[in-house]
């Protein structure tokens, strides 16, 4: 697959997330789904509790989100460091030390 | 997006617990064979489960006016089978969990079965589906992310439909309302994981063609 093809394959992901967002008269204010699955289930069933809390909550939307990008940048370190080596190596299909 | 903390009745946690435990011991087991019989292999799978913990992470805006997240266990599940990714999708998720207040520990056994368990293997089944039928690689790749992760978000609603049943419309009725959230919003972000998921297939395989690669990456281990 040439890259030219990747491309156009990261262009039409990137038009697809992006669409919802541009498309005007879209309403909608894009908070999580979870949180809207857990108001469905408040409002068939009113009296319930979650019998339990998460045992440790980020303290503010910020922290939060830095450890979301945290996640991210990991993973996203550790895919371009494989593909890097993947590309680099002269015998791709060994990747010896 | 998971099942939040203490949404789940004890019952239904408990038992979500109990159908995942093995898919997790199994995706363990598999993992120390792969490493010990194809040590070329470990690249790959870390390159596996980076790219799950890249785009859970990632929550994108959809038509339905809400957010969600993909999942990216269908490249590992395409190129070691699912069992693995069991084990590698429990990872994320307890990372999720603990760190994130995002899905929770009583939840967790049924947020890897929708996640870590049906999505690969529904991923994987259409991937052997695909390469039967004569499908390019490709488009095989394509079909078994995006499907492996709508049927992830489809499972999230079954779960919180037998636990919730609507009133007046029953387990059916309440698997709608749910799928409405979480399935349909998924739809667009499937298909955008599906492209992705070529794309960084393709990237992983380096210069060689695809199909040979993927039996390389899994140190031909299917």
């Amino acid at each position: 697959m040439s890259a030219s093809r990747s491309i156009v394959l990261l262009a039409a992901a990137a038009a697809i997330i992006a669409a919802p967002l541009a498309v005007p008269g879209l309403k909608g204010e894009f908070k999580g789904s979870d949180d809207l699955g857990t108001k469905a289930i408040l409002e068939s069933r009113p009296d319930y509790k979650p019998w339990l809390q998460p045992l440790w909550k980020p303290p503010s939307d910020e922290v939060q989100s830095l450890l979301f990008s945290l996640q991210a940048a990991l993973g996203a370190g550790v895919l371009g460091y494989v593909i890097g080596r993947r590309h680099s190596s002269p015998n791709r299909n060994a990747d010896r030390r | 997006m998971h099942i939040m903390e203490g949404y789940l009745p004890a019952a239904h946690a408990a038992g979500w617990f109990v159908a995942s435990v093995p898919f997790i011991v199994a995706g363990v087991v598999r993992l120390k064979r792969i490493v010990a019989e194809h040590p070329q292999a470990r690249m790959t799978l870390a390159a596996a489960g980076a790219f799950t913990f890249v785009l859970s992470a990632l929550k994108m805006p959809s038509v339905t006016g809400s957010c969600s997240h993909p999942t990216g266990t269908g490249l590992g599940a395409v190129i070691f089978g699912p069992t693995v990714m069991a084990l590698i999708g429990t990872i994320v998720l307890l990372f999720q969990a603990l760190l994130l207040a995002h899905g929770g520990l009583t939840t967790l056994g049924a947020n890897v079965f929708s996640m870590a368990i049906v999505g690969p293997w529904v991923s994987w089944s259409v991937w052997r589906l695909g390469s039967r039928l004569g499908a390019s690689i490709a488009v095989a790749v394509f079909f078994a992310a995006a499907l492996g992760d709508l049927a992830s978000y489809v499972t999230t609603s079954v779960q919180l439909a037998l636990a919730y049943p609507d009133p007046a419309s029953g387990v059916l009725g309440a698997a709608l309302k749910f799928g409405g959230i979480f399935a349909l919003t998924q739809i667009p972000l499937a298909i955008a994981e599906g492209l992705l998921t070529v794309v960084v297939m393709n990237a992983l395989s380096g210069r060689a063609c695809m199909a040979d690669e993927i039996r390389v990456l899994s140190g031909d281990v299917q």
